[in-house]
């Protein structure tokens, strides 16, 4: 897993190298440094020379300046070196998303697919960071003032070198012991925040339904939870400084113990007691960081986990070696299509469809919610593969074609359509790229949308804004629907696509299409009857099988449930939606 | 779904990095109310904690001053001598570990105790803010983004934690440490003294400017994030069209163009804050060597100082700047923190929906008699009546010949009145049940939802008990606010609604509400199984009365199909369900509710007419002889009503029966025959 994920480091390889080394000579130097220190107290104030003051004073600031270059290269490596590999990441997320079919989008869930992109690369980028910085920080730095307190005196040095597997154990262990709190208080915490998410949501139905005291339990239950966590969780990280400090002021009272025995020995001066001190006192500081270091890391692995189940994600499409890019005509063909949506789905969408679709022929298609209308022209496209059977476009499987040849010809308007934020035209282009101005008008007019686009101030030019709440549903479905013209496509889906628009508009269309693109084959998906009733055929979908077929006159006389959607919508002997 | 997953969905924006009070009204205020907050109700348990911070830094001070004597008096003198005594060394190490040993201690102590009251203070502010949430008017949810309130509950909250639980102590303990070092500082020099202010002054200016930059980068890398974002979660909202039309190439150049720019930015922000420390720690140690050289000048020409003197001050020029630059980082947090203290208390603030209504609603029986009474065993209520008690201004008095009458005040006048209704009590305690019939009456009603744009105009119609009355209307022309004046989730402007006679504004609201049963166009669903969704209704209907509501709603087929049927959880707003599926759990919920009136507000355009039909014949046994409101766009859904309203611009053009309005030739009759476009 953390091969892949590396992988994503690239370009920044160099910098991620550099910034431990720099960070290696950062802890150099502030080992270096109170040694220096020693010297000057010794030499310098101690033996009150002047010149020692100012040789090692110089030392010093010498040293002191090369520290604060070499820190802020290697903190300014660190920040490059994880906001590179946040970028790449998120790169190559994005880039293995758009090579997603349907099937695996379905799969993750867009909300899902979106936290992973965002939240969970930052997780990443700042753990990134932590280890290329902090984690070889920790040692180094450990193993530095070991080095130099051996020097210094090994019998010394031995002491803090014993009781350090010990502190370190304390700290980790005390870590690990606390982190499943932790986690377990996040995820209170993500349940905390969807009940007020879905309370702020739904504020209108607490309201109506003077929900509000239920509400008020059901937070400080939640509330009551996270307190208990947190306190048990902070209560036993209280632990943590006082077992430090024990540590450390232990290590010195023995070491002034020892020490002055040695001293008086003459094998110590009482300048080296000071500095055995500072590296008594970073070496275990170090420990410190390192036990942070390690839960942070265990931390950030869930988002690892994450963003590795992204990377390695295999498209479901299998593409063809030697790709039809040519579509004959727009004739469709469904051999005895079985499909379900995944392997766990209890039951198939559809069962055995064997439907034939001539090239140029408008079709209507029919059905209760849940009856698989949707499920039957996604696969024309190729939006899903068939689970048995075949569907063939132009008299040639879908999965012998060109993906990108296939989807250009069969133009498809999703029943959760979306427009981006953008101008009109941008959105037009969306479906021809070099669409000039009077193709762009002739396709609205085709879907009249002319009409309400020539009453905006900016016309073409207006902004959409996201979620395009400044068009209403039935203009948004003529925009999506003139899109989808401009790609002037042989075969023309509508899932749903006129559901927000008047009839008599919705009648206006459909005799765009019959005069203006009479050879493209056209199937539409409706609950109202008066959007099929005059197209060559009628399907009438039910769980997932086709239930008849036949034109509006033949289906009214012999299918029943065509027979009841008829009724339940024209009562009054009137047609309406 | 794009548009509101958008406005919660996603990391808000985290703390601004602007560090500067002055955006803060009253930081003053707000740190005192804070502090209020603990010492209120955890004033012993603070007390202590500060009685053993201070211990714990003094121990640490005194400790190592401790640790510099011990060489001088305890070690030096050791030297030279041929049997050494090592006694009062020892003597001197277990007094130091005394100290140590109380500071340890002590440190183990506040921190502990501080865990308690930092998250028990936060846990009363996160109640207190979602129990005040609770009772604000819908106004205020108008107003403000889903994101903006949310973030008071994470990002605020989060930044209050670590103030309270890190920040505060150490402040307080490195406020204690300055205070100890700086006086012994004073004891030993103050020549040198005012260098090591000096120095440290300019160690704060630094760390103060390149934080300020560091701040300033990281609002620009949080917009850029938030555009990343944005521009992911719109796209990936999409996915499903960009693959329609091959739209992927362009779709990864406009990403890498903004995650360059987010690159870039990020880089910036990072690398301030990586370099501050680097920075301050070194310009500490330039602090060190300078009162090394200048100490050792004023010993040498001046004599001002001792060799021993030096040394000890260069030890406590290390112990003043450390707690001098963890109070400077600290500051920063504070600051942001104090931020959005004021935020989280401007939400509490925030005034509540105001009710002033008395009335309430009760469930009754009626009696052989014919007369009504109130039902106190909690059963199922088959009717219901408005509780009318005495007021200041209105009082029951039984006339002469045994009636009951109202005397109300009105324009300082007592005026008498028979009392309508059924009298339960006596004397002050007497109150009269009004049987609720579900009659509502707009009397010229003005409303806007800005004072300045008025959406309904001079509204006036009744219905009456047990009709179906429909709003039909193109958006925007005021269908939704009628219902959202009934239920008072706004107030009128001018005009009076009336329900069975009372003024709506003297029915308490909670009452009100009770007897008004709502679904919403847009189906909010809880996080739950299916049976606790629908159970929302009427919290202890049985399983079978919930099953009962769910086939009313012909939910019950699809629900068994679940693959938990009712115990299938429901995340996400239940998302995965379909929409016309959640449409029919909404009406279930309702239906469970069993309402005296009920208001269908687009409550079936998800689901295909067949089905609808099948639903509305259930809905109609259902309120049989109850009112109903309905609001749609399909003409289907309401033309079996008594009463159509035909709404444009926020007024009654047209009103009648189906039949009556077709016959009319109206705006109705276009919509009827499709020549005119709804929605």
């Amino acid at each position: 897993m953390y091969k892949r994920l590396l992988q994503s480091v690239r370009e920044y390889k160099t910098v991620a190298i550099l910034t431990p080394v720099f960070t290696a000579l950062e802890c150099l130097m502030e080992v270096l440094i109170p040694f220096v220190t020693a010297s000057l107290i010794d030499e310098g104030i101690s033996g009150q020379n002047m010149n020692a003051v100012w040789k090692y004073g110089g030392l010093l600031v010498l040293l002191a300046l090369i520290s604060m270059l070499v820190g802020c290269i290697s903190g300014a490596l660190g920040a490059r070196a994880s906001a590179g590999f946040a970028k790449n990441l998120r790169h190559d997320m994005y880039y293995a998303v758009q090579k997603f079919s349907f099937t695996n989008i379905d799969k993750f869930s867009t909300a899902s697919i979106v936290t992973r992109c965002t939240t969970d690369v930052t997780n990443l980028q700042n753990a990134f960071m932590m280890i290329i910085r902090i984690a070889v920080r920790a040692p180094v730095m450990v193993i530095f003032s070991m080095v130099m307190a051996f020097r210094i005196n090994s019998q010394l040095a031995l002491i803090f070198l014993a009781v350090m597997p010990f502190l370190a154990a304390i700290l980790i262990g005390l870590s690990m012991y606390v982190h499943p709190i932790f986690e377990r208080v996040f995820n209170t915490y993500d349940h905390l925040n969807s009940v007020v998410q879905e309370n702020l949501r739904g504020i209108r139905v607490v309201k109506s339904f003077v929900r509000e005291d239920h509400e008020r339990d059901k937070f400080q239950g939640i509330s009551q939870s996270i307190y208990k966590d947190f306190v048990k969780a902070e209560k036993l990280l209280a632990f943590n400084r006082p077992a430090m400090q024990l540590f450390m002021y232990g290590v010195m009272i023995v070491i002034s113990w020892m020490a002055a025995h040695l001293i008086v020995i003459g094998d110590m001066t009482t300048g080296q007691i000071t500095s055995m001190m500072s590296y008594a006192m970073s070496s275990l500081m170090s420990l410190d960081m390192l036990s942070m270091v390690i839960v942070m890391i265990v931390m950030s692995l869930a988002s690892c986990r994450r963003i590795y189940e992204i990377l390695v994600e295999v498209p479901t499409l299998k593409y063809p070696e030697e790709p039809v890019t040519q579509v004959a005509d727009g004739s469709i063909d469904f051999d005895n299509v079985t499909f379900q949506y995944s392997e766990k789905a209890e039951r198939p969408s559809l069962v055995n469809v064997d439907l034939h679709i001539k090239s140029g022929e408008t079709i209507g298609i029919i059905g209760g919610t849940g009856s698989s209308k949707s499920s039957l022209v996604q696969l024309i496209p190729r939006l899903y593969d068939t689970t048995q059977g075949s569907v063939k476009v132009g008299g040639v499987d879908v999965r012998q074609y060109d993906i990108e040849s296939l989807r250009n010809q069969v133009a498809m308007v999703l029943q959760k359509n979306v427009l981006f934020s953008g101008t009109i035209k941008d959105n037009l282009r969306w479906g021809d790229a070099n669409a000039s101005d009077e193709q762009m008008k002739h396709a609205c007019e085709q879907a009249q949308a002319d009409e309400f686009i020539s009453t905006f101030p900016d016309g073409y030019d207006t902004y959409l804004e996201e979620g395009s709440s400044n068009v209403s549903g039935g203009q948004k479905q003529r925009l999506c629907i003139a899109r989808a013209l401009l790609k002037k496509p042989r075969i023309l889906i509508l899932d749903d696509s006129t559901s927000a628009v008047d009839t008599a508009t919705d009648a206006k269309i459909r005799r765009a299409f019959r005069e203006e693109i009479p050879d493209t084959t056209k199937l539409i998906i409706a609950q109202r009857i008066s959007s099929v009733q005059d197209a060559d055929r009628i399907i009438v979908m039910d769980n997932g099988q086709i239930n008849g077929i036949g034109t509006h006159e033949e289906l009214l006389r012999t299918n029943e449930i065509y027979q009841e959607v008829y009724h339940s919508q024209v009562k009054g002997g009137e047609e309406n939606g | 779904m794009a548009k509101e997953g958008k406005a919660i969905g996603g990391p808000g924006p985290r703390a601004t990095g602007n560090l500067d009070l002055s955006v803060m009204k009253d930081p003053l205020g707000t740190t005192k109310r804070l502090i209020g907050m603990i010492t209120g109700k955890y004033l012993v348990q603070f007390i202590l904690v500060i009685v053993f911070i201070i211990l714990s830094a003094v121990a640490g001070v005194q400790g190592s001053l401790f640790l510099q004597t011990l060489i001088d008096d305890y070690i030096a003198p050791l030297l030279g001598e041929t049997t050494p005594n090592y006694l009062p060394l020892l003597h001197a190490l277990i007094q130091l570990a005394c100290i140590y040993l109380i500071g340890i201690l002590s440190t183990l102590f506040f921190n502990r105790i501080m865990a308690t009251i930092a998250h028990s203070v936060l846990k009363d502010i996160r109640d207190d803010m979602f129990n005040h949430m609770q009772d604000l008017p819908i106004r205020y949810f108008d107003t403000h983004t889903y994101g903006d309130i949310m973030s008071r509950y994470t990002n605020d909250t989060d930044t209050l934690r670590q103030m309270i639980t890190q920040a505060i102590p150490q402040m307080f303990s490195s406020a204690v440490q300055i205070v100890a070092v700086f006086v012994s500082m004073l004891y030993v020099s103050w020549q040198l003294t005012i260098v090591v202010i000096v120095g440290v002054f300019i160690l704060l200016r630094v760390s103060a400017w390149v934080s300020g930059k560091a701040g300033n980068y990281y609002v620009a890398q949080q917009n850029s994030l938030g555009a990343v974002n944005g521009y992911v979660e719109e796209m990936i909202h999409g996915q499903k069209v960009v693959k329609v039309f091959c739209h992927e190439e362009k779709a990864k150049q406009d990403f890498d163009q903004l995650n360059e720019e987010l690159c870039v930015q990020s880089t910036r922000a990072n690398i301030l804050a990586q370099v501050l420390m680097p920075l301050s720690a070194n310009i500490g140690n330039l602090i060190y060597v300078v009162v090394a050289i200048v100490g050792g000048i004023l010993a040498s020409t001046m004599g001002a100082l001792t060799v021993g003197g030096i040394v000890s001050f260069l030890q406590l020029t290390r112990s003043f700047i450390m707690p001098c630059s963890q109070i400077s980082n600290q500051a920063a947090s504070i600051i942001m923190a104090l931020a959005g203290a004021e935020r989280i208390f401007d939400l509490i603030d925030e005034p509540v929906e105001d009710d002033q209504g008395f009335i309430g609603l009760v469930p009754t029986t009626v009696q052989a008699d014919g007369s009504m009474a109130e039902r106190t065993d909690g059963g199922r209520a088959s009717s219901w009546a408005w509780k009318c008690p005495q007021t200041d201004e209105a009082k029951l008095f039984q006339a002469e010949d045994g009636t009951w009458m109202w005397s109300r005040l009105a324009d300082g006048q007592w005026v008498d009145a028979p009392a309508e209704g059924f009298v339960q009590g006596t004397g002050k305690d007497a109150y009269v049940l009004l049987p609720l019939n579900g009659k509502v009456t707009f009397d010229h009603v003005v409303f806007g939802y800005r004072p300045d744009k008025v959406v309904l105009h001079d509204i006036s119609l009744y219905a009456k008990p047990g009709q179906k009355v429909a709003f039909v209307g193109a958006t925007g022309a005021g269908k939704t606010t009628i219902t959202n004046l009934i239920n008072r989730f706004y107030d009128i402007q001018e005009g009076q609604i009336h329900y069975d006679l009372i003024p709506i504004q003297d029915i308490r609201k909670r009452d009100l509400r009770c007897s008004l049963g709502i679904v919403l166009q847009d189906v909010n669903l809880f996080t739950g199984t299916v049976r606790e969704n629908i159970r929302y209704g009427r919290l202890n209907a049985t399983d079978k009365e919930v099953e009962e509501a769910a086939r009313l709603a012909n939910a019950h087929d699809f629900i068994m199909r679940l693959p938990q049927g009712y115990d299938t959880m429901l995340d996400g707003d239940g998302s995965s369900l379909s929409q016309g599926q959640r449409q029919l759990l909404s009406i279930a919920r309702c239906a469970v509710a069993d309402p005296p009136v009920m208001i269908l507000d687009e409550a079936t355009s998800s689901i295909d007419t067949r089905t609808e039909a099948i639903v509305q014949a259930g809905m109609d046994s259902l309120m049989k002889g109850r009112t109903v409101f309905v609001i749609a766009h399909r003409l289907s859904t309401v033309r079996n009503s008594d009463a159509i309203m035909v709404l444009q611009q926020g007024e009654i053009i047209e009103r009648g029966s189906h039949d009556q309005l077709i016959a009319q030739k109206g705006k109705y009759y276009q919509l009827y025959t499709g020549a005119f476009e709804l929605e």
